[in-house]
């Protein structure tokens, strides 16, 4: 992995899975998590060799520790806001495999009926506030969803999670400054995969660590974690969650993590170095997780049961896909305006 | 009944509508303590507070993100862009993300906003403060776009865009802001999507936008007066969603049609309306539909240069009268 440099970091990090402050139950729901949304992107990428899957897709193979930490941390009506890579933050939120794996095969049972697609999935009830697929456009807007709950005295907090590459767009350098200024509820998640598209990030950034070594200019806490390590990206999570609770503002937290895939279906991420998607691979955050539930004393059989359960899901969940009929036609000119249409004349 | 300026009318709509309900909002650069840069919001900060009239950063982007934010969880915010030019800045949030998160969202996902900007020439500033760019908002599916030409119409189409559940652009016109209209006392709700007749007539419709109202009813008086000819002219008023009835009824009764329209010529709101009443109404017609605009071209800042490339109520009367006499 990246080099971590800044003792505290280097400290969390190597503190991280010896405190038992997480607890059983919490390290079985992150393992949980963390699978399911595994088996669920490997289906997504095998339906897409299959043709099952159209358009475009972003996985988040490699990147789970920081949608199940971030996710477990969460209360119920938190709000999340994700990008285009956004499959794992949404399953992450409880939103039923089907449903997204609905959506990707753009069939009549998924979230948005056909109507977003991969890079948009959006599910209000479980506080998926939309999957953007502008670089750094949700950022303001999750400042605006944090603006609300100030206002209307309300305790939810809304989290916003990007890649290295939104650095540096200019709605991420507004967003951090407006949310400071108004000292709203809110949580900027980086998750420096080391790649903004193809080019490694560093070709293209003034400074090492993207987010983090721009949270200064903010008056912002320096957080850089290690983001394959569930148990640091939890405990990062409730400290954030717990400062905009308590009315501290906003927080920015760059996690360090890789992307076993390329950026996009189309990209077979050819541009990296020999070896490096090896070395990552050791430190996968799965296997870094089973490792920690064993080391805490947690059975194997418990791990097993997970893990069958979970695939279970996910098969059960593709079956239902592949039977699921395609949207109806008459749903092409729906939900444009409030009144249900797309009338734009009398 | 009092005599109100346009620009007062805009505080009074948005103060109208903030006592109504706790959940509108109002933010944007300068609007708050400083009352506007056109002092088209002065009293609100006063009177709501600095909780509900919020005075933001130079952050176009974080503007019109933070409206939308608010919008889908519960709020009814209204954005001030100082310029409409500076939607260029935002045009993000206007064309990818509020206009099209319902749809995208099978209808999950709400945006009950209002952007209200200052529009249009006359003031001098040149190319990049003078624009007149409602047609940039007209032709994204999702949006409504109102443009509102007397201080009545301001408070009215007000409280219609903040009551209206989709996003609405509020265009108001910086060379209006100083001028007077008669308005009545008490709450004044108007309607989208409908056109209002300003001047009934019978031989020619002509129809206009926001500064150009004025200047057609001018052009209008002397074409009567000295060329006897009588036009009726139309406030087109909401482009989005756009009152066809009331064109295609006017277009029916004078058999010509003439479009007044400040934006530059290229897909300006008047070639959508021409193309209707072709479709439509082509054999309601006694002549070919003519389009008064603004050239091709960026605005210059000399007033000698504005001054004729906007149509000028000389233009118009010259236009009408030779299309009309041939």
């Amino acid at each position: 992995m990246a080099k971590i440099e800044d003792r505290a970091t280097r400290s969390k990090v190597a503190a991280s899975g010896l405190n038992d402050d997480i607890g059983e139950e919490m390290r079985l729901r992150l393992f949980r998590s963390q699978f399911l949304l595994r088996q669920a992107e490997q289906r997504a990428f095998d339906l897409f060799l299959q043709n099952l899957v159209k358009g475009t897709s972003h996985l988040s193979l490699g990147q789970e520790a920081v949608a199940a930490g971030f996710a477990c941390a969460m209360k119920p009506g938190d709000l999340s806001f994700c990008t285009y890579r956004g499959h794992a933050h949404t399953l992450a939120r409880g939103v039923p495999v089907e449903k997204v794996l609905g959506e990707l095969m753009q069939r009549d049972n998924g979230l948005m009926r056909g109507k977003g697609g991969s890079m948009h999935l959006t599910s209000a009830e479980h506080g998926v506030m939309g999957s953007y697929a502008i670089i750094g456009a949700h950022l303001p807007i999750a400042c605006g969803a944090a603006w609300r709950a100030q206002y209307k005295g309300q305790k939810d907090v809304s989290v916003c999670f990007f890649g290295d590459g939104t650095t540096n767009i200019g709605a991420f350098h507004e967003a951090l400054n407006f949310a400071v200024v108004w000292k709203l509820p809110v949580i900027f998640v980086c998750e420096n995969n080391l790649y903004m598209e193809y080019t490694p990030i560093g070709d293209v950034t003034s400074v090492k660590h993207p987010a983090a070594d721009r949270a200064a200019a903010y008056g912002l806490e320096r957080i850089l974690i290690d983001g394959n390590d569930a148990d640091a990206v939890y405990r990062a999570a409730m400290a954030a969650y717990e400062k905009a609770r308590a009315g501290g503002g906003p927080s920015l937290v760059e996690c360090l993590t890789y992307r076993h895939s390329g950026h996009s279906r189309a990209d077979p991420a050819k541009y990296r170095p020999e070896g490096e998607l090896e070395k990552w691979k050791e430190r996968d955050p799965i296997k870094i997780y089973r490792e920690r539930l064993k080391q805490f004393g947690i059975a194997q059989s418990a791990i097993t049961a997970i893990e069958t359960e979970v695939q279970g899901i996910v098969d059960a969940a593709t079956e239902a896909c592949k039977a699921a009929p395609m949207p109806p036609l008459d749903i092409l000119t729906t939900d444009v305006y409030a009144d249900g249409g797309f009338a734009w004349r009398n | 009944m009092a005599e109100l300026t346009y620009r007062d009318a805009v505080a009074r709509g948005i103060a109208q509508e903030m006592t109504r309900d706790p959940d509108v909002v109002f933010l944007g650069e300068d609007v708050g303590k400083a009352g506007g840069v056109f002092k088209a919001t002065v009293g609100l900060y006063e009177q709501f507070g600095p909780l509900r009239v919020r005075d933001t950063p130079i952050s176009e982007q974080a503007i019109l993100g933070a409206a939308m934010g608010a919008a889908m969880t519960g709020l009814k915010p209204i954005a001030e862009i100082m310029f409409s030019d500076f939607f260029a800045v935002c045009f993000d949030y206007i064309a990818n993300e509020f206009a099209k998160s319902r749809y995208m969202s099978n209808g999950q996902l709400k945006c009950p906003l209002v952007v209200r900007t200052g529009n249009g020439a006359g003031s001098r500033f040149g190319a990049q403060h003078s624009q007149s760019v409602e047609n940039w908002c007209m032709m994204i599916p999702g949006l409504k776009v109102v443009a509102p030409s007397n201080p009545r119409d301001v408070i009215g189409l007000m409280a219609a865009a903040v009551r209206d559940p989709d996003p609405v652009i509020f265009f108001e016109h910086k060379s209006l802001y100083p001028t007077k209209g008669e308005v009545p006392d008490g709450e004044i709700v108007d309607r989208l999507g409908s056109a209002a007749i300003a001047r009934p007539g019978k031989d020619a419709t002509i129809l206009a936008l926001a500064l150009m109202v004025p200047r057609a009813l001018l052009a209008a008086e002397r074409l009567k007066a000295e060329h006897g000819i009588d036009c009726e002219v139309v406030d087109v008023r909401s482009l989005v969603p756009l009152d066809t009835q009331t064109i295609l009824g006017s277009v029916a009764r004078t058999h010509r049609l003439f479009t007044v329209e400040e934006n530059p010529r290229l897909c300006g709101w008047g070639a959508e309306i021409v193309s209707i009443v072709a479709d439509e109404a082509f054999y309601d017609l006694d002549g070919p539909p003519v389009r008064i605009t603004t050239p091709h071209i960026p605005l210059p800042a000399a007033d000698i240069l504005e001054d004729i490339a906007l149509p000028t109520v000389d233009r118009i009367v010259e236009r009408v009268r030779r299309s009309m006499q041939s």
